[in-house]
């Protein structure tokens, strides 16, 4: 477990791809269930490789967001494009809630798994580096069903990483973990995401201020974003750093005044 | 050690089974109506060329019924996953299909295929088409839209999410539904050789029955009974071979 943190930081064989990642820009989305209007002209543009921390109560929409936005579903009406003009389709790898490993691969077959469903030949240098850096190195014939949680959450970011995308987006994907498995899986994301353009869920304040370097809240019916918080410094930040834990305390209070 | 108590387990049940057998034929039962496990096994043995003839043609019919309604279950499961509108159509009559007992159907079945293989062979495939349809098409429907959702992210194509996603995770449910259509498979051979037929276990049984030889009818009841459980485990040890990945917790007790 100790090994995790001190891995060294990616190196340039690690990074996603050689050029900057493009950003994120959505345009007037909106989203209707029947009567229900979920959120409505609603505009973001996460600029090339920044990692956005999106914050907010459950059922407002955040999921749907970031669903739209991997284009796992179709909003009611708006756009989201690459910051280069391109559509987005391609270039993002998603991760969920659960890890969604497949229990009936192996760590390797499920890290490679992208390529097993393009019918491509698997990297295996590249999967083995993965491996090592997410700290699984030698466990890589295990099931799943052998891991523990922080270690099947771990499969799943190299899993995420080894499909070189530059987007990356994360749906709360550490919230089943424990705090300290939690803040080394943290540490690790932090560390091996630096090159790509993030957008991470999250409904913990502490989370988002140790990640993102712009935190956005996103609450009302229908929903609408707040104003960005801005933090300075490199994630992952200490959960003591005096700028985490004010803005930790500002998030929590805004959260708070706007659920009422 | 529990290994070692799992294989004599049967074992013991079988000679339990034996003694109370034993002890009933003790009470001055006329052999014609119960006779001894001892005149039984000597029945078995001078039989055995003939009843060993027969035990084949059935064990024939179990297994091509079983093959044959396996791949109708699976070409019915996946026919009814790809097309919505299709599956509104066969569901009422697949239901339809087992509403109908195959008592009922035997004779007819009898009538258009004649006494041979053939109509034992469509007698056992529907009972044992049903549930492996039922089964594996609850299993490829409700494939976790996590997995589904992940694999879209990474480009799959139609074919490739087929293959590495919903056949795998139907699996399981298919599992279950070649347990039970193991288990049940006999019967559609046996009530096939009853209805009309000139070999099989069934026939002999009945053939038994009417000259009251009540031993040779214990005898092919025996084998019978020996065949079924054989076949039940061999799938069981299949199935878990198949699905190493599925949690025993029967096995960690």
């Amino acid at each position: 477990m100790n090994a995790i943190s001190q891995n060294p930081l990616p190196t340039a064989a690690s990074l996603p791809v050689g050029d900057a990642p493009p950003g994120i820009v959505v345009k007037d989305l909106a989203l209707r269930y029947g009567r229900q209007t979920i959120f409505e002209n609603l505009n973001l543009e996460i600029r090339s490789g920044e990692f956005i921390a999106l914050l907010g109560a459950s059922g407002v929409g955040k999921s749907s967001l970031l669903k739209i936005i991997a284009g796992l579903a179709t909003p009611s009406a708006g756009s989201v494009i690459g910051s280069d003009g391109k559509p987005l389709a391609g270039r993002i790898a998603y991760m969920g809630q659960q890890d969604l490993l497949y229990p009936w691969l192996n760590v390797r077959q499920n890290v490679t798994l992208g390529a097993r469903l393009r019918g491509e030949k698997t990297d295996d240098a590249w999967a083995d580096h993965l491996l090592e850096q997410v700290g699984l190195a030698g466990r890589d014939t295990l099931l799943p069903s052998a891991l523990s949680g922080g270690m099947r959450q771990r499969a799943a970011i190299a899993r995420t990483l080894y499909e070189r995308r530059p987007i990356v987006l994360m749906d709360e994907p550490f919230s089943a973990l424990d705090a300290l498995t939690r803040a080394k899986v943290q540490d690790l994301a932090a560390e091996l995401l630096t090159k790509c353009t993030a957008l991470l869920i999250t409904h913990d304040p502490l989370e988002a201020c140790r990640l993102g370097r712009h935190l956005i809240v996103l609450a009302g019916h229908p929903a609408t974003l707040g104003e960005p918080i801005t933090l300075d410094g490199l994630p992952p930040r200490a959960p003591d750093n005096p700028q985490v834990l004010q803005s930790q305390g500002r998030l929590l209070r805004m959260l708070t005044e706007l659920h009422q | 050690m529990s290994r070692l108590r799992n294989g004599i387990r049967p074992l013991i049940i079988f000679i339990g089974l034996l003694l109370i057998w034993y002890a009933v034929t003790l009470t001055g039962i006329p052999n014609y109506l119960l006779p001894t496990p001892a005149t039984v096994a000597e029945a078995l043995w001078k039989g055995r060329d003939y009843l060993g003839y027969h035990f084949l043609v059935t064990l024939s019919e179990i297994a091509m019924g079983l093959c044959c309604g396996l791949l109708l279950g699976m070409i019915l499961a996946l026919t009814m996953m790809f097309s919505p509108r299709l599956q509104q159509w066969l569901m009422p009559v697949l239901i339809i299909s087992q509403a109908i007992p195959v008592f009922a159907l035997a004779p007819l079945l009898v009538l258009w295929l004649g006494f041979g293989v053939a109509s034992k062979v469509v007698m056992a495939t529907l009972i044992i088409f049903f549930p492996v349809t039922a089964s594996f098409f609850d299993g490829l429907r409700r494939t976790e839209p996590g997995w589904l959702e992940l694999a879209k992210t990474m480009n799959a194509g139609g074919l490739a999410e087929l293959r590495h996603v919903r056949l795998m995770a139907a699996l399981p449910s298919f599992g279950s539904g070649l347990r039970v259509a193991a288990a049940v498979a006999p019967i559609g051979a046996i009530i096939g050789e009853w209805v009309g037929s000139s070999s099989g276990l069934g026939y002999v049984m009945l053939n038994a029955n009417a000259r009251v030889q009540t031993e040779v009818c214990f005898a092919a009841l025996f084998l019978l009974a020996l065949m079924a459980i054989v076949l039940v485990q061999l799938v069981d040890l299949s199935v878990r071979k198949l699905l190493y990945w599925v949690p025993d917790s029967s096995q960690t007790r």
